[in-house]
Order: structure tokens, then C-alpha cells, then sequence
């Protein structure tokens, strides 16, 4: 079981880094259908060219392989008697090897690189429990770029979270490569509004939005910032929203942005 | 809206005609420089000429000499440096995200290469050689012979108009219609 969980790990490395899951391509060609600015639409053709170069190629899509987060479906009947974490860090330092992936992972005050991938705290592995002998993989390699413009805002309960989203991402998209999926988390702690977003977009596979969703992607393309930062009607391609209970003083508001190449790839070992 | 092709090194006269939205393809030699390589250059000085050069903010990822993957990164972080390098002669800096227009009034330009299409980029640049190779992969000062290297937008020219600005300020007035 410890060896399909490296192999399953090198595997899941290897196609998020080099192709994009077929909804996220989908959303890029009905972008590129919709957009009326020739500026923009080049470059989301030009996107969607360089996926077929990096399949064709067999390299990673973006030089900015990312740091690897994990998501981690576990059955509650299952007993593992050995460190997944583990196996899973041999995964990645393989896989850095192999494919290869650029080596990012630093030490925070000494920048020193550890030169596969993994150091204290990496690979980061979110768990989320499920019924049964289940045990699915999933790799969601994150980029800096749009990883810094991300942010938690600890609103007073009287602000619009919606304001404050669309203000923030008005002036943070266009370092972040847009256009854009902004995987949101309103309510609970600090830290908790900052789990629900990263979770938002792991658990972003193509459903359509909901209509408050929708609303707010509406309110963002609306914006004008387009492909890159650099105009056009194509601003953000997909957004979801988690919430939980907070403190009737409090109002946590958290936005993860993620770039256009939404890189994901999941592995079911069982 | 029109269309250069361009050759390093880069004159005054190749930048001061470029227009904010004109597209470029770049050939000839390019550096790439990022973070380390930026604050190594600032307290050493730089281990080469950048004379008319073409500086790209870009950390590839490259395996026994071969371009891999080579797209730009987030231009914003060195932006305190931009003085600086186009003091040392640099006539184009390329990357994502954009920089402040004023220090490159009347000599040099903003050059933006789609952000993530790394494996495209790739193909369009052979290695030549690096320095500061110390600082790591993607932290080198690498040399590059680039290859009709595009599609660029002029996003910020020597004239101080700036896309990005442009595009922010637009959201401003649709904000208040």
C-alpha cells in the first residue's frame, strides 16, 4: 500500500503539471468564444496553446511548478500502518526528479532550497474524511504568483463581504494571471475563513456556479481587467464559496487566487 | 496596434518608437534576473554588461542545459529595483504584472509575455550560459538566445502611458456610471 501511494503520487504530479483537468480548459474556449477584445482573446488562445505544447512536450505548463498541497479523500474504516505523509513526501521528491519540477520549497528566513520539493511543513496534505475503505490522492500544485495576491480580511459585521471582495481583486488580479479562479471562504475564525477558500478550489470540479456565486462572478468580469491585467471581459473563470458559523462580532472574509492554469489531478487508490 | 520584430542589443531609437499595445517579438540575447539575482547585483554589482539588454523577470525551470519551462513571473517584487537596472543600460524589461511607468521615460520599455505559458516560452529560448549560479535554478542569472520570443505587449512605454493603469482606471469609471 505505502509503494501505490508514492506511485500514485508521482503519477498525480506528473499529469497536473503537464495538462489542465477538461473543465478548466472548457471554461478557457467559452472565454475565448465570449470575449469581444482581440488583445484578450489572443491570449487566451495563446494559454490554451501552451497546454497543447506542455502535452505534446511533456513539460510542466507554467516554470512555476508550484508548492504541493494535497487534498487527501480518507474512508474512516481504513487503518494505515504507515506515515502517509511520508510516503507522500517520497512521492514529490521523486516526481521533482523525474518529471522535472523546479525546486521551490525554502526556508522562510534563510531562503536555503531544500532542492526536492519538501522541507518542514511540505508537502501540505488537507484531509478530509469519507465513508467506507476509500483512499483518493488529489495534487494541487500552487503557484506564488497567485498565491501572494491572496488574503484574509477581518471585516466588522456591518461591511459587505462582496464589496470587499471585488475591491480586492480589482486591485490584486493582474499580478495574479488572469483570468482568474477566486476560491472563497466567508465566516468562521481567521484561520478556518483560510482553510474554506484553499478548500474552495480543491473542491472546484466544473459544477456550475450557484446563483450568489454567479452574481459575484458577474460583479468581477464586470471589472474590465481581462486576460493578464491588460483589458478585456474575461476576468475570472470560476468562483465558489464555503461559509461557516462565526462570532456574532466578527466577520472573517478569505479570497485564494488562483491563476488561469488551474492545475489538478486526482489519483483513487482505493 | 502594430507589430515589431526586434534584435538585441536594443537602442534608444528600437524603444522610444514602441507604443503602450504594440505587439514584439524579441530576438537575440536575454537575461533572465529575478528576486536574489536582483538584490545580489544591488550590493556586488552585476557580473556582466546590460547595455541594451532585454531583462526578463523569469525563474525557468531547466534541466542539464535545456529550456524546460520559462514563462515570466511577477515583475511587482522587483519593482524596487527598476532604477537601477535601466541605469545599467537595460532597454526592455520583461515579465508580468507591470511596473511603475516613471523610470522608464524616454529610454526604455515594459514588456509583458503571457503569465503560465511556460512550456511555450521554452521553446523559444536555448541556453547560453549562467551566472550567479549559486543562487539556484530558478534564482540564476541565466543567458538566453531567444527566438522570435513572443507574443509581448508594450503594457508600459517610454511615454508614461502604462495598460495597467489604463485598465484599473477604467474600472474606476465603470465603478461610478
Amino acid at each position: 500500500m505505502r509503494d501505490m501511494v508514492v506511485e500514485a503520487t508521482v503519477r498525480a504530479l506528473t499529469r497536473a503539471e503537464t495538462t489542465l483537468p477538461n473543465w478548466v480548459l472548457r471554461r478557457i474556449e467559452e472565454a475565448a468564444a465570449r470575449e469581444n477584445r482581440p488583445l484578450a482573446r489572443h491570449h487566451l488562445l495563446f494559454m490554451l496553446e501552451n497546454v497543447l505544447i506542455a502535452g505534446e512536450d511533456r513539460l510542466p505548463l507554467c516554470q512555476d511548478t508550484g508548492l504541493p498541497i494535497f487534498h487527501v479523500q480518507i474512508g474512516r474504516d481504513l487503518k494505515l500502518n504507515f506515515s502517509l505523509a511520508e510516503a507522500v513526501a517520497e512521492g514529490v521528491k521523486i516526481a521533482t526528479k523525474k518529471i522535472p519540477l523546479r525546486p521551490n520549497a525554502v526556508h522562510p528566513q534563510t531562503r536555503k532550497n531544500s532542492g526536492d520539493n519538501t522541507g518542514p511543513g511540505m508537502p501540505d496534505i488537507i484531509m478530509d474524511y469519507v465513508n467506507g475503505q476509500v483512499l483518493r490522492i488529489s495534487v494541487f500544485p500552487k503557484g506564488a504568483g497567485s498565491e501572494n495576491m491572496s488574503l484574509v480580511g477581518m471585516l466588522n459585521p456591518a461591511d459587505d463581504p462582496f464589496d470587499f471582495i471585488v475591491k480586492n481583486v480589482a486591485e490584486r488580479a493582474a499580478n495574479a494571471c488572469p483570468p482568474l479562479f477566486l476560491g472563497i471562504g466567508i465566516g468562521g475564525s481567521f484561520d478556518m475563513s483560510a482553510r474554506m477558500a484553499k478548500h474552495a478550489l480543491l473542491n472546484m470540479d466544473g459544477r456550475p456556479e450557484d446563483r450568489e456565486e454567479q452574481d459575484l462572478l458577474d460583479r468581477i468580469n464586470a471589472l474590465g481587467i481581462g486576460p493578464m491585467g491588460l483589458g478585456g471581459d474575461t476576468t475570472a473563470l470560476g468562483l465558489r464559496i464555503e461559509k461557516a458559523s462565526c462570532h456574532t462580532a466578527s466577520l472573517p472574509v478569505a479570497i485564494n487566487f488562483q491563476c488561469w492554469a488551474n492545475r489538478k489531478a486526482t489519483e483513487v487508490i482505493l | 496596434m502594430s507589430e515589431h520584430h526586434l534584435h538585441t542589443p536594443l537602442t534608444k531609437e528600437d524603444v522610444l518608437k514602441l507604443k503602450a499595445g504594440d505587439v514584439v517579438f524579441l530576438s537575440g540575447t536575454i537575461y533572465s534576473a529575478r528576486d536574489k539575482a536582483h538584490a545580489l547585483i544591488r550590493r556586488e554589482g552585476c557580473p556582466i554588461s546590460l547595455e541594451g539588454a532585454a531583462l526578463y523577470h523569469c525563474g525557468p525551470l531547466i534541466q542539464k542545459a535545456q529550456v524546460l519551462s520559462a514563462g515570466p513571473t511577477t515583475s511587482g517584487r522587483m519593482a524596487r529595483y527598476t532604477e537601477e537596472m535601466l541605469a545599467l543600460g537595460v532597454r526592455a524589461i520583461i515579465g508580468k504584472g507591470g511596473l511603475p511607468a516613471e523610470p522608464f521615460f524616454n529610454r526604455a520599455v515594459y514588456l509583458a509575455y503571457p503569465g503560465g505559458c511556460g512550456a511555450a516560452a521554452a521553446r523559444q529560448l536555448r541556453v547560453l550560459g549562467v551566472h550567479l549560479e549559486e543562487l539556484g535554478m530558478a534564482e540564476s542569472l541565466w543567458v538566453f538566445e531567444a527566438t522570435e520570443f513572443g507574443p509581448m505587449i508594450v503594457a508600459v512605454d517610454s511615454q508614461k502611458r502604462d495598460l495597467y493603469r489604463e485598465v484599473r482606471g477604467s474600472e474606476k469609471n465603470r465603478k461610478t456610471d
